[in-house]
């Protein structure tokens, strides 16, 4: 620490290099931050769940709708505490905004989705309006929506009884998430499956997929292959699945994408590592007759060793640390500026944890060869600078 | 005048081995840039190129109204037998008019070396969807049977996803489906798995439904005359659409973010890349600055050395972005890949490096070379001829 100073000064002993090195590692991090807060979008969805739950889909695909005549055989099925189902609505807000929006049975989802947190009286008002709509608290701030508003909505896939596909509902209840991470999916909106079920044109009985509460966790996997056999060689075969694998499954069809982010994360690596290993060992050639003079006054080969790694360090950090700072700011931008499918992109304490061993990798990278040839110099050569 | 700058210049990059490690700087810099930058473009081309290739201008499309994309439409029977009859309407050989219902399902299969399932569009198609897609052509095994669980499948489907060979069986509603053959058609239909439309009406209890019509014209321009005819009609509730244009609608959006990356990502690694080429520039410039103050002291003009700088920069740069551009071209070019394509199923593409995404990436590593060689090109010239001989 006592050397800190003197590292200070000889990092800053040509201004213009060190700056320009700083920027450059500046736009390495700043991309890395920003690419990898989207990647971990893209697999997030599927870690904030707890496991505690089953997902019962049709076998073809999870947009072929099951029919609702399977629940009352899939409560029956041992271990089975309760059911709630889920149907995409295919919601469109204004002119063509998707919305995360499911027709769901009120007093099921309750029961099964204890972590969305409405008021008792909410809840029931939910239950008892046919054209009830509760909105996540995320969405309701988007739009400036409050209680007693109407929502009107078109579905893109469901038209009304009389073909029109332009549907509306009374916002009864705005929801909460039980915890952080339940409050940042609060961007759906649920309305209520039986006023649906009745008013739309394609005849009723579709209840989209199953969420099934366990009695006991461990209980999982016999309890999914027991619901798979019921239903095996009929026409609604079903699939049934954690809500983690359900949600890593949906994720996964963003595909080859989360790959080329990574190759893209690797390629600006290597060079960045080039550049800044290139300008570390220029500037340490640069001053080994100054590092003479340091042996000469007696300090170790050690110490010297340890103050080029230093400098390194302290180069990485800055520039990463500003880097960061910016990707925080950009996802920032981002979010206000499209905040639909950006909202959920975050840089979390994760984030910044493995930002900052980056760093640190970096620089022993770049700093150890030349701090180690700083420390080996014999002071004769050095001097003459050989 | 030129002939300063040339004899400078040559002597520059004379020089330009005995400073290899500086100069590989700029070279692996913007190698990396223009990479990444075509590689993100030659994807967006990828996908473009797939989906234009799908409409035929002769083409239209019916969908349900309201429905931006096939899989929310629904149309019926009466409704093709609406369009059919509609003036316009292209026929074949015998008479009959070319219209095509088709349903469309999703269904689910693993990816190839992956156990979670991906969303393969499952078209039912009727007899005319053949003539109506001329390109389409089987390359192994035989048509499906109509009447029987059979499938054909694209060419990019079965290469992406597991167990989709002749011969193999696929488990749909309660049933087994057997491949028998596979066709190619160099369009986003080679993502897809096509059947018999009665079949797969009757299996997915959609009796006489169809999610879209496709329809043969007689000639493009009676397209609007043909969806002013059904318009009118109050039988149905259509949109129509032509072909190309649905298939240009469909991909707009994801072309778009993946060139807003690309974009993105090659203007915050440029500057990386110009600052890197800033440092390299100004070192090479002050470990030559009593060369070059001789030069000046025996009467070349700063002009010359300005340029020489400039040219030295912007020739390394060019390499860099060549090379960068042939990793991309070596690594890329070609490359099939599956990504979510319109209507929440995938879409099988390949990446295509564009002769004019090359010039690009040209333009941008020499802009990077230009901005990267002026500043200390501008000072190396400043340097007053008196200090700079004197300087170590």
């Amino acid at each position: 620490m006592k050397y800190l100073g003197f590292i200070w000064a000889s990092l800053w002993r040509k201004k213009t290099r060190a700056a320009f090195t700083i920027l450059s590692l500046l736009c390495a991090f700043m991309l890395f931050g920003l690419l990898q807060a989207i990647g971990t979008f893209f697999t997030a969805g599927a870690d904030f769940v707890g496991a505690s739950r089953l997902i019962v889909q049709s076998r073809v695909s999870f947009t072929d709708s099951l029919p609702v005549r399977l629940m009352p055989q899939i409560e029956r099925v041992p271990g089975v505490k309760a059911v709630s189902h889920d149907q995409w609505f295919g919601g469109v807000l204004g002119e063509n905004t998707q919305a995360i929006a499911f027709a769901s049975d009120p007093v099921r989802l309750r029961q099964v989705y204890p972590e969305w947190v409405l008021t008792d009286a909410e809840w029931q008002a939910f239950a008892n309006t046919r054209t009830g709509v509760i909105v996540g608290r995320k969405l309701a701030d988007q739009y400036g929506w409050k209680l007693g508003d109407k929502l009107p909505m078109k579905s893109n896939i469901f038209p009304q009884k009389d073909g029109s596909m332009a549907w509306t509902f009374d916002i009864v209840g705005i929801f909460d998430g039980k915890d952080e991470s339940w409050q940042n999916q609060t961007t759906q909106l649920y309305v209520n499956w039986n006023y649906f079920d009745e008013a739309n044109q394609f005849g009723s009985g579709n209840a989209g997929v199953f969420a099934v509460e366990l009695e006991d966790v461990n209980q999982a996997d016999e309890v999914a292959a027991a619901i798979d056999q019921l239903f095996l060689n009929s026409p609604d075969e079903t699939k049934t699945q954690s809500e983690k694998d359900f949600n890593k499954g949906f994720f996964a069809q963003i595909g080859d994408i989360g790959l080329i982010v990574r190759l893209i994360l690797i390629a600006v690596f290597f060079t960045i590592v080039i550049l800044t290993g290139n300008t570390m060992a220029q500037a340490v050639r640069e001053r080994i007759p100054e590092m003479a003079v340091l042996k000469t006054l007696g300090f170790g080969n050690g110490t010297v060793t340890m103050m080029v790694v230093a400098e390194a360090v302290l180069l990485c950090l800055i520039g990463g640390l500003l880097g960061m700072l910016f990707a925080q700011l950009g996802i920032k931008g981002l979010a206000q500026a499209a905040p639909g499918f950006f909202s959920a992109v975050r840089a979390d304490g994760a984030l910044w944890v493995q930002a900052i061993a980056l760093m640190l990798v970096l620089a022993l990278v770049v700093g150890l060869p030349p701090a180690l040839r700083a420390g080996r110099m014999k002071i004769v050569d050095a001097l003459a600078a050989r | 005048m030129l002939k300063q700058i040339v004899e400078v210049a040559l002597m520059n990059l004379r020089s330009v081995p005995q400073r290899l490690g500086l100069s590989l700087v700029i070279l692996v810099g913007i190698a990396g840039v223009v990479g990444v930058f075509t590689a993100l473009f030659a994807m967006s081309r990828g996908i473009e190129a797939t989906f234009a290739a799908s409409g035929d201008p002769r083409n239209a499309m019916v969908l349900r109204g309201g429905s931006q994309a096939e899989l929310n439409s629904t149309v019926s029977l009466e409704t093709l037998q609406i369009a059919e009859r509609t003036a316009g309407v292209r026929r074949d050989e015998t008479g009959a008019p070319l219209a095509s219902g088709e349903l469309i399902v999703i269904t689910e299969l693993p990816r190839k070396g992956d156990t979670l399932g991906a969303n393969v569009t499952l078209r039912g198609v009727t007899a005319a969807a053949f003539p109506l897609r001329p390109n389409l052509k089987i390359i192994e095994g035989v048509k499906y049977t109509p009447g029987l669980q059979e499938l054909i499948v694209g060419r990019g489907a079965a290469s992406q996803f597991e167990g989709l060979e002749v011969g193999r069986t696929v488990r749909l509603r309660g049933a087994d489906w057997t491949i028998v053959g596979v066709f190619e058609s160099g369009d986003s239909f080679d993502s897809e798995i096509w059947t018999d439309a009665a079949t797969a009406q009757t299996a997915w209890g959609r009796n006489n439904l169809y999610s879209t019509i496709l329809v043969g014209l007689e000639t493009a321009d009676t397209l609007d005359a043909f969806a002013a005819a059904l318009k009118v009609d109050p039988r149905v509730n259509v949109e129509v659409k032509r072909q190309v244009d649905y298939y240009t609608e469909q991909t707009r959006d994801t072309t778009r973010n993946i060139k807003f990356l690309g974009v993105f990502v090659a203007i915050i690694m440029g500057l990386g890349a110009v600052f890197a080429a800033l440092n390299t520039m100004y070192a090479a410039v002050s470990a030559r600055t009593r060369e070059i103050a001789t030069l000046r002291a025996i009467g070349f003009s700063g002009f010359a050395v300005v340029t020489s700088v400039m040219i030295e920069a912007m020739l390394l740069a060019l390499v860099g972005g060549l090379l960068g551009a042939l990793i991309a071209f070596v690594l890329f070019n070609g490359m099939t890949v599956s990504t979510l394509g319109g209507g929440f199923t995938q879409l099988v593409f390949q990446f295509r490096v564009t002769p004019d995404l090359l010039v690009t990436g040209a333009f941008i590593a020499l802009a990077i070379g230009f901005l990267g060689g002026l500043f200390p090109a501008v000072r190396a010239a400043r340097m007053p001829v008196t200090t700079a001989l004197r300087a170590a």
